[in-house]
């Protein structure tokens, strides 16, 4: 028997098994779509950069070369993206720059999903005044504009990044937490959960067994769309100078520093733009791939 | 002393009033059935007893025990219930190993192995079927698992709410004969909610018909058989089972 048919029978043996086919055939309808192959690509390959980004950047992205010599040269072979205002080859800080990025992603996504997911199912499945204090807490934070907040939090903390992922997780959960409030609402009446209710089951156990697992596909599905816009942020916060600190490589802020020099040598700040661009766009494809494959409603 | 003893049992939503005074008693052993159209609480009756719907006034006995909202642990392993949907009963990420084995993990069964093949064994389902996502069974295979949830824990009593309207009629019998033999081999006490006739006349000694939340009257199977029914309503609805008869011209 071949993998594939271990993976595909209709029979699983295991529970390994049974869970391993269900990814497969999950990978298999993802597989089709190809714009969202496209977006795993690039997410794929942005992951990679940033892990062997010493290996890649051909220079050191913060000691530039000569002064007197090196400054702002346009794209050649030796500087495929030319270099900045202080001697510095810019494609080696875009690729130091995607850890940065990377770390910004990974770290919003991995603070404001839970909290989300959280409040959300908490809300909707308790309903009465639990939801509504819940749901109230969330429009007070839903009502702060991110780059005010973060320009708030930055100005207690200290500017850097660690406080600018602080701030940006910190506004981006109130989405979730309603998408997952909405999708609590119509699966907490289904006979499912009547049926593990109707087994004994405490609240913890249906919200996190039964309830969470089937608002997480659409939740997913909403933070990598988002993370075009976290990315965003990101940059904007870098641009304003409250984000990552000179001389980190951070894209939003290498913008921030070619603005002066925008008609003269347009690289400057069009390389790392051109960066964000195409990750934004990565994480909308990938987003829409998975909308297809993990939102069952998107089907028909 | 009945099993299952009601009395004089409403049940409000809101302004809505879907149960209107209803009692009935249940013996051990007995399959009791409830007819009514839709919307005439019926089904709400059977929620009631197991805690899913409100009881705003009355009180539901098991055993001489009033029961209590919310209900004791030890309550769901004496009553169960097995809902009318198939597709909408069962976890749609959960395999039928998952849903079988979280009941016993609840209450602490430690034989949940065993457990779990006996119970897909006793619905006619093999171990083939034990690691399978609901989406690769079908209708009639859903609900023998939805049985198999419903008795894993052993109960005495079984809430059947419509178990075969969402079935294809072929496959309505052969969940009906399961539930027959499981009814004789474990001794248990059925309350059968549907709004087909003729499947309460094959699986209840007998029955109460209702409209508008109220009881329209008590039945046996024979007098149902017979066509002795004694309101207009209920012979209506007799009329209705028989199938479309043209007038005499």
């Amino acid at each position: 028997m071949s993998t594939r048919e271990w993976l595909l029978t209709e029979q699983p043996g295991s529970r390994r098994q049974a869970r391993m086919g269900q990814t497969y055939r999950t990978w298999l309808a993802f597989r089709r779509n190809r714009l969202a192959m496209v977006g795993l690509g690039i997410v794929l390959a942005l992951v990679l950069v940033a892990l062997l980004a010493p290996w890649l950047a051909p220079q050191d992205p913060i000691v530039g070369g000569s002064l007197r010599t090196e400054r702002l040269l346009a794209p050649s072979w030796q500087h495929p993206m030319g270099t900045d205002d202080q001697a510095r080859d810019i494609l080696s800080r875009i690729i130091h720059g995607s850890r940065i990025t990377l770390l910004v992603v990974a770290l919003v996504a991995v603070i404001a999903t839970p909290i989300g997911l959280l409040v959300g199912t908490t809300a909707g499945y308790y309903g009465g005044w639990v939801d509504t204090v819940l749901m109230r807490i969330t429009d007070i934070f839903l009502a702060f504009p991110r780059l005010i907040l973060a320009l708030a939090f930055v100005a207690a903390l200290g500017p850097g990044i660690e406080n600018a992922i602080i701030a940006i997780a910190i506004t981006s959960w109130p989405p979730y937490a309603r998408l997952a409030r909405a999708e609590t609402l119509t699966i907490r009446t289904a006979d499912h959960i009547d049926a593990i209710r109707l087994q004994g089951a405490h609240s913890a156990r249906i919200i996190w067994g039964h309830v969470v697992p089937l608002c997480l596909s659409s939740v997913i599905v909403r933070v990598t769309l988002d993370m075009a816009g976290i990315i965003l942020t990101a940059a904007g916060l870098g641009f304003l100078g409250l984000g990552a600190q000179p001389p980190q490589p951070e894209w939003g802020a290498m913008i921030a520093g070619g603005r002066r020099f925008i008609l003269d040598h347009w690289w400057v700040a069009t390389m790392p733009g051109l960066a964000i661009f195409v990750v934004s766009l990565g994480f909308n494809f990938l987003g829409d791939g998975l909308r297809d494959v993990l939102d069952p409603k998107a089907h028909k | 002393m009945p099993l299952i003893d009601i009395s004089d049992l409403h049940v409000r939503f809101g302004p809505v009033h879907a149960v209107r005074g209803v009692s009935l008693a249940v013996d051990e052993g007995e399959a009791f059935g409830i007819v009514g159209e839709s919307g005439s609480g019926k089904s709400t009756v059977l929620r009631a007893i197991c805690g899913l719907a409100p009881t705003s006034a009355g009180s539901i006995r098991i055993d001489g025990q009033t029961l209590t909202a919310p209900r004791p642990p030890a309550f769901y392993r004496r009553a169960q219930m097995v809902f009318q949907d198939p597709y909408a009963s069962l976890h749609p990420r959960h395999t039928v190993d998952k849903v079988l084995s979280e009941p016993l993990a609840i209450h602490g069964f430690t034989d949940r192995e065993a457990r779990v093949e006996r119970a897909l064994n006793d619905v006619g389902l093999g171990q083939g079927f034990r690691f399978r996502f609901p989406h690769q069974l079908s209708g009639g295979q859903r609900q023998r698992v939805a049985v198999a949830r419903a008795l894993i824990l052993e109960p005495k009593i079984l809430l059947l709410d419509e178990p075969t309207s969402a079935l294809d009629a072929s496959i309505q019998a052969e969940v009906l004969n399961l539930l027959d033999r499981l009814r004789s081999e474990r001794g248990l006490t059925y309350v059968l909610v549907s709004h087909d006739l003729a499947v309460v006349a094959h699986m209840c000694e007998r029955l109460i018909v209702m409209q508008h939340g109220q009881t329209v009257e008590e039945l046996t199977r024979a007098e149902l058989q017979a066509h002795h029914a004694a309101q207009d309503y209920t012979r209506n609805l007799l009329a209705a089972s028989e199938g479309f008869t043209r007038a005499a011209p």
